[in-house]
């Protein structure tokens, strides 16, 4: 009796051992791709990595950060580079991230690429910029019912150095069984402060990231960011701008404005701000003391569900039919748009209507 | 005469293949690997795509388990391990050939490679090692009973995918569109694969 059932488990532990020393041994051998050389931007920089990893990850050993939100799920589609040589072909899982215009660009999902073979690729300069950062909470304020803004100590690298509108990515912690997360968010401070960096953030319900920050991170704790990303920011003309945002989008045109400031920028602009009542609002002392020290600035914010009775002396109704007011025809200008994509198209489809140009517009669409 | 197991071997193997495929067909008569289909099988390309994966698979390993069976589990007195002895070769199997296709044909890969790790779980695959153990075959036939079973499998995904594609699921109650209408399909392709029931005998 004894001896059967040694005689099983012996058995099943051989046959096990067996198969899975066989399966490492046939990984080794079978998927070995040796060392791939990685040639980004027509030979600006050439890593060597070890093939079998995805491209993604082997630019991040290489402290080449692409952005990515879903951690290399390939569910976000953050992560797109122009694969132009050695990419394989496009897998089932991006296909469907990918537009037709991506397919002829060689554009690609680069958390789906595996590193299989040399790989010539082009990314944004400015990718090569972007690092990851260390850093500490130094607080986090309440804004308004639903916004905080969270200001992080930088340790490691000690200093960013980052266009005021761009963002960076933050990283969520474990918690709760929910696991670690990227998510981007725009820089509220201005470039001048480079040993921090802050981010005003709206609560999403039931959000991964959002949750974490409102209900786990606490002052004094450690915090992950890589940055700075986007090309969301102030062209170098001197074109009147038109700025548009609700909720958090404050946060880049926050910095964005006081960035101006800074540099005595005088081009004339005026900043449409969307909520619907004045729980909304945040900043605005800060906004209209703002229009005293930039002189062709103004401030507008607009309440789409205000009391009908009460004291708001401001605007009343949504930015599409308050905005033809100020400014009638929007041709010459340049328009920064800033939050939901309702938002955004609402705005764009007005402006446009009044002649704003195709190529002036700039937005970050949050959701 | 008509035991398939004592004819001409060629005759032998074309029979036990035919009536694993039909009259046999291991979805509609017994119905297994149903996760799969009802996972899988909304279009007919990604249906064959994992029928022809599951044909392979199918194959490989009713001989690799007839092997196991015959040559290691009868002398060691051990055949009441033979579920889980199966299940760990099939999961070592596919593994096996995930890498293998990976290496050899990216565009085998991307057309088969995601479905690999659903054979791992599909019980079509087992049961098909399980059943060919009531059987007198021999090696050879064994591997036309696997293939037979995978094609049969693979023939009616395939079908159903078919007829998924020409429904329009919006029209649906809601409770039963996906899986709901999937069962009901499968239950009238069964009635029709009676018919085929008791041509052969095996
Ligand atoms: C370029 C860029 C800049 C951004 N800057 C900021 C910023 O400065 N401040 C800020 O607060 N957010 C910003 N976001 C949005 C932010 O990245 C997250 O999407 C958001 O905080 C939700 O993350 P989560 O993990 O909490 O929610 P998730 O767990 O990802 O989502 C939970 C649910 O909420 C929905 N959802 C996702 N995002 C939103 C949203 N923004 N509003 C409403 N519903 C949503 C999802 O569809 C999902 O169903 C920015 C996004 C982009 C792309
Ligand atoms: S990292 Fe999200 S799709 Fe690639």
């Amino acid at each position: 009796m004894l001896a059967s059932i040694g005689l099983a488990i012996g058995f099943l532990a051989i046959l096990t051992l067996l198969l899975a020393i066989l399966l490492v041994f046939a990984e080794r051998r079978i998927l070995n791709y040796g060392p791939c050389t990685l040639d980004i931007n027509d030979g600006k920089k050439s890593l060597t990595v070890t093939g079998g990893s995805s491209l993604l990850s082997s630019l991040a050993e290489n402290d080449i950060f692409i952005p990515s939100a879903c951690g290399g799920r390939g569910s976000c589609a953050y992560c797109k580079v122009q694969v132009l040589d050695g990419g394989g072909m496009v897998g089932p899982v991006e296909e469907p991230y990918l537009t037709p215009e991506d397919i002829k660009a060689n554009v690609r999902l680069s958390c789906q690429v595996k590193v299989r073979r040399d790989i010539t690729l082009a990314i944004p300069d400015e990718l090569f910029l972007a690092k990851r950062f260390q850093g500490k909470l130094v607080h986090k304020r309440k804004l308004t019912y639903d916004m905080v803004e969270l200001r992080i100590a930088l340790n490691n690298p000690e200093s960013i150095e980052f266009a005021a509108g761009q963002y960076i990515q933050l990283e969520s912690q474990e918690y709760a069984g929910r696991d670690a997360v990227m998510r981007a968010y725009s820089i509220s401070s201005i470039p001048s402060d480079n040993r921090h960096v802050e981010v005003i953030i709206r609560k999403v319900p039931e959000g991964i990231c959002t949750t974490w920050v409102f209900d786990h991170l606490q002052e004094g704790q450690d915090v992950y960011l890589s940055g700075p990303f986007g090309d969301f920011k102030l062209s170098d003309s001197k074109a009147p701008a038109v700025f548009l945002a609700g909720g958090s989008g404050m946060a880049p045109i926050w910095s964005i404005l006081r960035d101006m400031r800074e540099r005595g920028d005088d081009r004339e602009a005026i900043y449409f701000f969307s909520g619907r009542n004045q729980d909304d609002l945040f900043f605005t002392e800060e906004l209209f003391a703002l229009e005293k020290e930039l002189p062709n600035f103004s401030y507008v914010p607009c309440l789409t569900r205000e009391d009908p009775d009460s004291d708001w002396k401001g605007e009343r109704g949504r930015i599409p039919a308050v905005l033809p007011k100020y400014i009638p025809d929007t041709t010459a200008y340049e328009a920064y748009l800033c939050g939901s994509s309702n938002l955004i198209d609402a705005c764009v489809d007005a402006m446009k209507q009044r002649g704003l140009q195709e190529p002036n517009i700039f937005y970050d669409k949050f959701e | 005469m008509d035991d398939a197991a004592n004819l001409t071997s060629f005759a032998s193997v074309m029979l036990i293949f035919i009536s694993a495929a039909f009259t046999d067909n291991i979805l509609l008569t017994r119905f297994l690997g149903m996760c799969s289909v009802l996972g899988v099988s909304k279009k007919v390309d990604t249906s064959l795509g994992l029928g022809a994966a599951v044909i392979f698979v199918t194959t490989c390993t009713s001989g690799l388990n007839y092997l196991v069976y015959r040559y290691l589990l009868v002398p060691l007195e051990l055949e009441y391990l033979r579920l889980i002895v199966f299940i760990v070769v099939i999961a070592a199997f596919v593994q096996f050939v995930e890498m293998v296709v990976e290496r050899i044909s990216e565009g085998l890969y991307n057309a088969l490679g995601i479905f690999l790790p659903l054979i791992t779980v599909n019980c079509a695959i087992l049961g098909v090692s399980l059943f060919m153990l009531g059987t007198p075959y021999n090696l050879l036939q064994t591997l036309a009973y696997g293939a037979g079973a995978g094609t049969g499998w693979a023939l009616a995904i395939a079908i159903i995918g078919g007829i998924r594609e020409k429904i329009n699921e919006q029209a649906l109650p809601r409770g039963l569109a996906g899986p709901g209408i999937t069962l009901i399909v499968i239950g009238i392709m069964s009635l029709a694969f009676v018919g085929f029931s008791g041509m052969i005998r095996i």
